[in-house]
């Protein structure tokens, strides 16, 4: 009895064992110490102060553009376009910090505005697409993301090239009062952790406490029956996917204007992919979500740590997120429980 | 521009697009047994570099090959068994391997990125290869271009024109049909799956030993998601399918060729083409477009363009099976 009791509440644990032991292999495979590695990623992501600090700054863009994936999910839509929404966001804050001077907390203000924008339209395109084009979210999302980090790479070797020539990499530096407030010598910008508390908070009751997030639920569940009770599927997805946009949008802008003070080559850093999984992991619920999205900006940080003292590629943290959720996926409703619930009818009609 | 740098051209299309069409043909097995396997883009990453690395350390492209199709068999026995026996969603599996795929193959193919290898080589059929245009068009290639040309073709008239073929739809159209004739759907559809994911691998195996040589992080990246679209811009034919492979190495070479023409235009504007050509084409088939089309057309043409123009995916594409209230099969 209470072993069964220990591997129920246990259960949790073994996609998270499984994915460290093949972590570990990988690393033996490649000639390094378990201990080593995992002490090195350990170590890059909370050695010290700063690395803790990279590591919640890192995490403020992950969870916004999770919590805008939640209301996505939602609906029922597979909002892969979100990377491209993220970039679309970093541009338009870009776009307002280089070419625009506003007096001073306006300028920031406003960039952050342009960047919700930028993101709720691109996001729009996607929508659009899909309910007046029949192109499915996934194509569209992802056709677009690939056109959005082209138009970076367009912007940053042509007509934002920074003016002392250029490495192709990023565009000048934005001035002063173009960036968020940052944390003692970090990259960490405290308003941003403000902002994504009042997002999650938002998606939170928008879910849970308005006729708007019961719809938007009746949709993601079955929409014809949603569609037979009268819920205009068309208006709810679009408005979905353009505020999961607006907050991926918002993410891009915490990018250029505090993890960088300019506009990079890969601006997003697979943020928005990787949003997907944390997702995922969380059960589309926003509770776990920052917690998560948490643990896999300290994975992240800890193998760049581990790529610089080793020299074994940083792609190793990204295996191990991913084997965790893959495990989760395919096992996570615990098919364990079941087992014992068909057990447990099966003693009772014995008896 | 003369005629034989014209052929030559087209020749180098059929070539580009020889992967994508493996990939597109193995996909269209996949779909039409009534499963999505949404990795492609990891799969063909991870096999292209097992291919490279596994053809590189045995200097055989064969073993290359056959490692490669197994790597894409295994992520499509995971997509399988995850969406049949666990009935969970297809969607998310293939995206999550998706990412695996790439990290993976980022990952253990580190020290064998940026060097020579070995490569498919070069086998024009004699006789047939002096045939004027056609020759140098269809004749002048590698063994993986033939066996790509005979896989299709084979491929669709084994799916449209035999009994396996007739099973194998009915299992993506109207599962409780065939399965009320006494076919074992779920079986069906872990085999076709496996098959179809083995020759995605393939597919990534022959960027890495015949189009783009070798192996780099991310060199493949894209090219899945491309595959995906045009197996329903195929319409889930393998011949329409290797029509819109063409169509897309098409636009590349025509990238080359303008950029060549317009060196004033930036790099950047002709690499937006392929994206912008994945939504124009879905676009097509997807929206009321082809209706309209068809609307204009001469009355006697339009029942003729309906049956070869519309196209719909398999009723039961995605959706889990099980027989009835018989249990599991």
């Amino acid at each position: 009895m209470t072993w069964r009791k220990l591997l129920q509440t246990g259960w949790p644990i073994i996609p998270v064992v499984s994915a460290l032991l093949l972590t570990g292999f990988l690393l033996i495979a490649f000639g390094v110490s378990p201990v080593d590695g995992f002490g090195a990623m350990l170590q890059g992501a909370f050695g010290d102060y700063n690395k803790v600090l990279n590591v919640t700054a890192f995490w403020v863009p992950l969870a916004l553009s999770s919590a805008g994936l939640i209301l996505a999910f939602t609906a029922g839509l597979w909002n892969i376009g979100i990377e491209g929404q993220i970039v679309m966001g970093a541009i338009a804050a870009s776009w307002l910090a280089l070419k625009f001077d506003f007096p001073s907390p306006w300028q920031i203000v406003f960039q952050l505005l342009a960047a919700m924008i930028a993101g709720a339209l691109w996001a729009g395109v996607t929508g659009i697409l899909k309910t007046r084009g029949r192109v499915h979210e996934i194509f569209g999302g992802l056709a677009l993301n690939n056109l959005a980090i082209i138009f970076t790479n367009y912007l940053i070797s042509g007509p934002w090239q920074p003016p002392e020539g250029g490495t192709f990499r990023g565009t000048a530096p934005f001035q002063e009062k173009a960036i968020l407030p940052l944390f003692a010598d970090s990259r960490l910008s405290l308003i941003s952790v403000v902002l994504l508390v009042i997002a999650l908070i938002s998606v939170y009751l928008l879910l849970r406490g308005t006729s708007w997030g019961l719809k938007l639920k009746a949709l993601g569940k079955n929409p014809r029956s949603a569609f037979l009770l009268g819920v205009s599927s068309e208006r709810e997805l679009l408005i979905a996917l353009m505020l999961c946009g607006a907050l991926a949008g918002l993410g891009g802008a915490v990018r250029v204007t505090s993890w960088f003070d300019s506009l990079r080559q890969s601006i997003s850093g697979g943020i928005g992919y990787l949003s997907l999984l944390v997702v995922m992991l969380s059960n589309f619920s926003v509770v776990p979500t920052p917690f998560i999205a948490y643990f896999f900006s300290a994975v992240l940080n800890g193998s760049i740590t581990l790529q610089l003292r080793t020299q074994l590629h940083s792609s190793l943290g990204g295996i191990m997120t991913g084997v965790m959720v893959l495990l989760v996926l395919l096992f996570g409703d615990i098919k364990v429980f079941n087992f014992f619930a068909d057990q447990k009818t099966k003693e009772l009609a014995d008896e | 521009m003369n005629e034989s740098e014209f052929i030559q051209i087209l020749s180098s299309i059929i070539l580009q697009a020889t992967p994508l069409m493996l990939a597109v043909c193995g996909e269209t097995i996949t779909e039409r047994v009534g499963v999505v396997n949404l990795s492609l883009d990891g799969t063909m990453l991870l096999a292209a570099m097992t291919g490279f690395v596994s053809a590189y350390l045995s200097d055989s492209v064969l073993i290359g090959f056959i490692a490669a199709g197994v790597v894409g068999s295994l992520f499509a026995i995971i997509v399988a068994y995850g969406s049949i026996r666990l009935r969970k969603d297809q969607y998310a599996i293939g995206f999550v391997l998706t990412l695996l795929g790439d990290k993976l193959s980022a990952y253990l193919g580190q020290n064998y990125t940026r060097i020579p290898g070995p490569r498919v080589s070069h086998l024009g059929i004699p006789i047939l290869k002096d045939i004027p245009i056609l020759g140098p068009l269809f004749f002048d290639h590698d063994l993986l271009v033939y066996f790509t040309f005979i896989l299709v073709f084979v491929t669709w008239w084994w799916l449209f024109h035999t009994q396996t073929g007739l099973k194998l739809r009915s299992a993506g159209e109207r599962p409780e049909a065939g399965f009320a004739r006494g076919v074992n759907i779920n079986r069906l559809r872990y085999v076709y799956t496996i098959i179809g994911g083995a020759l995605v691998g393939i597919a990534g195996a022959a960027y890495s030993l015949d189009i783009k040589l070798g192996w780099a992080e991310g060199s493949t990246r894209g090219l899945g998601w491309i595959a995906l679209a045009i197996v329903i811009f195929g319409g889930w034919s393998p011949i329409r399918g290797a029509l819109g492979a063409l169509l897309f190495g098409g636009s590349k070479a025509l990238a080359a060729v303008l950029q060549r023409q317009y060196p004033d235009v930036s790099l950047v504007a002709f690499n937006t083409l392929p994206w912008l050509l994945m939504i124009a084409v879905l676009l097509a088939v997807g929206s009321d477009l082809t209706d309209r089309l068809i609307a204009i057309a001469p009355r006697r043409l339009r029942q003729q363009l309906r049956q070869s123009l519309k196209i719909r995916p398999p009723a039961a594409l995605g959706q889990p099976f099980t027989p009835g209230e018989s249990g599991d099969v």
